[in-house]
């Protein structure tokens, strides 16, 4: 009972239960859903699931990005435009090398494509670590110039380019899986490695917390932001390239478009607050599952997909109203939390709700 | 009016105590005081007469009525948007959902009038859901302590996904709705040719509402109260100002500003409403908030300096469109350029006053 309890009031739980959700609905409607075939010309497996990790990869990266950004009481607006920028360097490298095999080529363009985001990155976190811009601000400076830095890139064209190793990005498949997605939980491991075994993770939590504490306790915060910033971006340009990759063509406006509202509703449903302060990997990576089958779901019912938002706004509403004190406190009998010493909450008695009783059992 | 009543006028002022000093010497410095708030607007003022000229001595023909004109009409559903999201962010918050809601109020709204509505009624329903998305947006930062920036996307999202479900092609309103008289032409100046110096309705409205929020501001104690939160939310809340109430009054009103920038851009646009009306309209509005002066922090800002942001982001297109060499690629590039510096502008101002 406790357990379940515990698991109740943790955020991503209720990610996984809407992905299961989600695709119940979608079997219900189809019963073969879920199934798993092989395409006979390829020879590689095609479904439905698979389709969901492959769109997902990107999505997975960017809130992975934007999930240590949030971390640190900051936010990152300019990711969507990080991916289109990443994509068009890497479509018009590979464009001007015009190599369509080329492994090199394709290193080439991952390679300037990342390049150019990091530096793009820098920029932001010395906006915001050096001349104390507001995150908000700064990055959303960063995301017009962005999407106009694509198309000086482009020369405002959607170029597109053939290169085959580059295609197999997410056309490929390791283990029958879509080669992004693994690339991308891979990845996610190794930056889950190196917040967890080193100080790094801590210190961006300590950073969002309290910043005046952790800068008395020694941490210097400019070089975790700016990292924080450049990590976001970096991990952007290659969630640009995984969504290029796919259609082997960069589109100067719909590359990336939004994606950034996609990725804090992630980080969100993973419950990491936006306050600031605990981040949690696993849960960003999860919301993102969650919003690539939300995707998917809505496309296979037949809705429009510009209609896709309203879904969304339905899960965000839902989920911060499920983490919001007052309602715990009435569904939960629990009184709001000791957790905020400061400002007395009214207490949620006089609410004149019997399910109080049921908490202090 | 009885906001504007200060202390000094309600209390007796007490015997024998000396006469407070307010010699020519405290007027300079709380002079040098008050334009220290106001520099970035003069500045963004200062370039905004500087892009005029430019244009004018470059291209000419941009002092002219015609010109002018035109260029305040196609730019009154921004006035208004930037009136509402300068309340709302002089109260430290913001309200992403402005550009989602303009193209659900204006696509439901066409419709209710192609379902033979009352043309009148639903011009109002369409101000009405702009002021519904806001009370949902409000209540959720209030009572159940949602980010602004969070509730406000959410209501971004449902706003553009409810336009979608209600329609993905253009609908346009029925021949001879009252909504189309919002868009018939003035003139006020018979100019030769075609240099008239006309006004629409709709302009005429976004002018209201600029004056009516400029009194709301600074001469009510509801608008009193929205600076009080931004400047400190606990304070205004020790001092017993209705924070929550107010609160939830900021986004209602910044929805159903809204909402009645989708009426006028409707009306303009001859009565077409699309779902995909007023992608990064929101932008725009905090763009010219930030241009015009106001601290994304809250507390300060002008609701007229916000208008002198619209026109600078106004003069900015004017250019780039009349120039016609600088490729429309760079257009987000330098409105990101200009938005950044003055953010600049306003933290080095902001930093030299805390020292």
């Amino acid at each position: 009972m406790k357990r379940l309890k515990t698991a109740l009031r943790t955020p991503w739980f209720w990610g996984i239960v809407g992905i299961f959700l989600l695709l119940l609905v979608n079997t219900l409607k189809d019963p073969a859903y879920l199934a798993i075939g092989v395409n006979p010309t390829t020879g590689l497996l095609t479904g439905n699931l698979l389709d969901i990790l492959r769109v997902s990869a990107p999505i997975i990266l960017i809130a992975l990005g934007m999930t240590f950004v949030i971390a640190t009481e900051g936010i990152d607006l300019s990711v969507g435009s990080m991916m289109a920028v990443g994509g068009a360097v890497a479509m018009e490298t590979l464009s001007n090398i015009g190599d369509p095999t080329s492994v090199g080529a394709m290193l080439t363009a991952i390679a300037l494509a990342i390049l150019l985001a990091v530096l793009l990155g820098a920029v932001n976190g010395v906006l915001v670590a050096v001349v104390g811009l507001q995150p908000f601000i700064s990055t959303l400076v960063m995301m017009l110039a962005g999407r106009g830095i694509a198309r000086v890139i482009t020369g405002g064209q959607n170029t597109n380019a053939t290169n085959e190793p580059f295609r197999q990005l997410a056309n490929g498949q390791i283990l029958g899986l879509p080669t992004s997605f693994v690339l991308a939980i891979v990845i996610v491991l190794l930056i889950a490695l190196l917040m967890r075994r080193t100080a790094l993770g801590l210190m961006i939590e300590s950073i969002g917390i309290n910043p005046h504490a952790s800068r008395l306790a020694g941490i210097r915060p400019r070089p975790i932001l700016i990292a924080v910033y450049v990590l976001s971006a970096g991990l952007a340009a290659v969630g640009g390239l995984f969504s290029v990759s796919e259609v082997m063509t960069v589109s100067v406006s719909g590359t990336g478009n939004q994606m950034e509202l996609d990725a804090i509703l992630a980080v969100v449903i993973g419950g990491t607050s936006l306050a600031g302060g605990k981040f949690s990997i696993f849960g960003s990576t999860v919301g993102a599952l969650l919003i690539a089958t939300l995707n998917k779901t809505v496309l296979f019912l037949g809705v429009p997909s510009a209609a896709t938002p309203a879904f969304k706004a339905l899960v965000i509403i839902a989920l911060v109203l499920l983490q919001s004190e007052r309602i715990r406190s009435w569904a939960f009998g629990r009184k709001p939390s000791a957790r905020k010493p400061s400002g007395p909450e009214r207490p949620a008695v006089g609410t004149g709700n019997p399910v109080t009783k049921e908490a202090v059992a | 009016m009885s906001g504007s009543r200060t202390l000094a006028e309600v209390v007796p002022p007490a015997p024998g105590l000396p006469e407070v000093d307010q010699a020519p010497r405290g007027l300079w410095s709380r002079l040098w005081e008050r334009s220290q708030t106001l520099l970035p607007t003069l500045v963004a003022l200062l370039l905004l007469f500087g892009m005029l000229i430019y244009a004018e001595i470059a291209y000419g023909r941009v002092f002219h009525a015609g010109t002018i004109s035109s260029l305040l009409v196609s730019f009154a559903p921004t006035i208004i948007l930037a009136v509402g999201m300068t309340i709302v962010i002089i109260s430290a918050g913001i309200d992403l959902s402005v550009g989602a809601v303009v193209a659900f109020s204006s696509v439901a709204g066409v419709m209710l009038m192609n379902l033979g509505w009352n043309g009148w009624v639903s011009i109002i329903l369409m101000i009405g859901f702009g002021a519904l998305f806001g009370l949902i947006a409000g209540v959720m930062i209030q009572y159940f302590n949602v980010q602004p920036f969070i509730a406000t996307l959410a209501m971004m999202f449902l706003a553009r996904g409810l336009a979608s479900i209600l329609s993905t092609t253009p609908v346009v309103a029925p021949e001879g709705s009252p909504l189309l008289l919002l868009a018939t032409d003035w003139k006020l100046i018979d100019g030769p040719k075609v240099n008239d110096f006309t006004i629409t309705p709709g302009l005429l409205i976004a002018i209201v509402v600029v004056v009516g929020a400029v009194f709301f501001m600074h001469r009510t104690r509801m608008g009193r109260t929205v600076y009080g939160i931004g400047g400190s939310e606990s304070s205004a809340q020790l001092m017993g100002l209705p924070v929550a109430k107010t609160r939830v009054w900021i986004y209602i009103i910044s929805g159903a500003l809204a909402g009645l920038a989708g009426v006028v851009y409707t009306a303009e646009v001859g009565g077409k409403a699309q779902n995909v009306t007023g992608i990064g309209w929101e932008l725009d509005a905090i763009a010219a908030v930030v241009i015009g002066g106001t601290l994304l922090t809250g507390g300060a800002g002008y609701v007229l300096g916000s208008i002198i942001g619209v026109f600078v982001i106004a003069a900015l297109r004017l250019i780039i469109t009349k120039d016609g060499t600088i490729n429309p690629e760079y257009l987000t590039i330098i409105t990101g350029a200009v938005l950044l510096a003055f953010v600049l502008l306003q933290r080095a101002l902001t930093s030299r006053r805390k020292q």
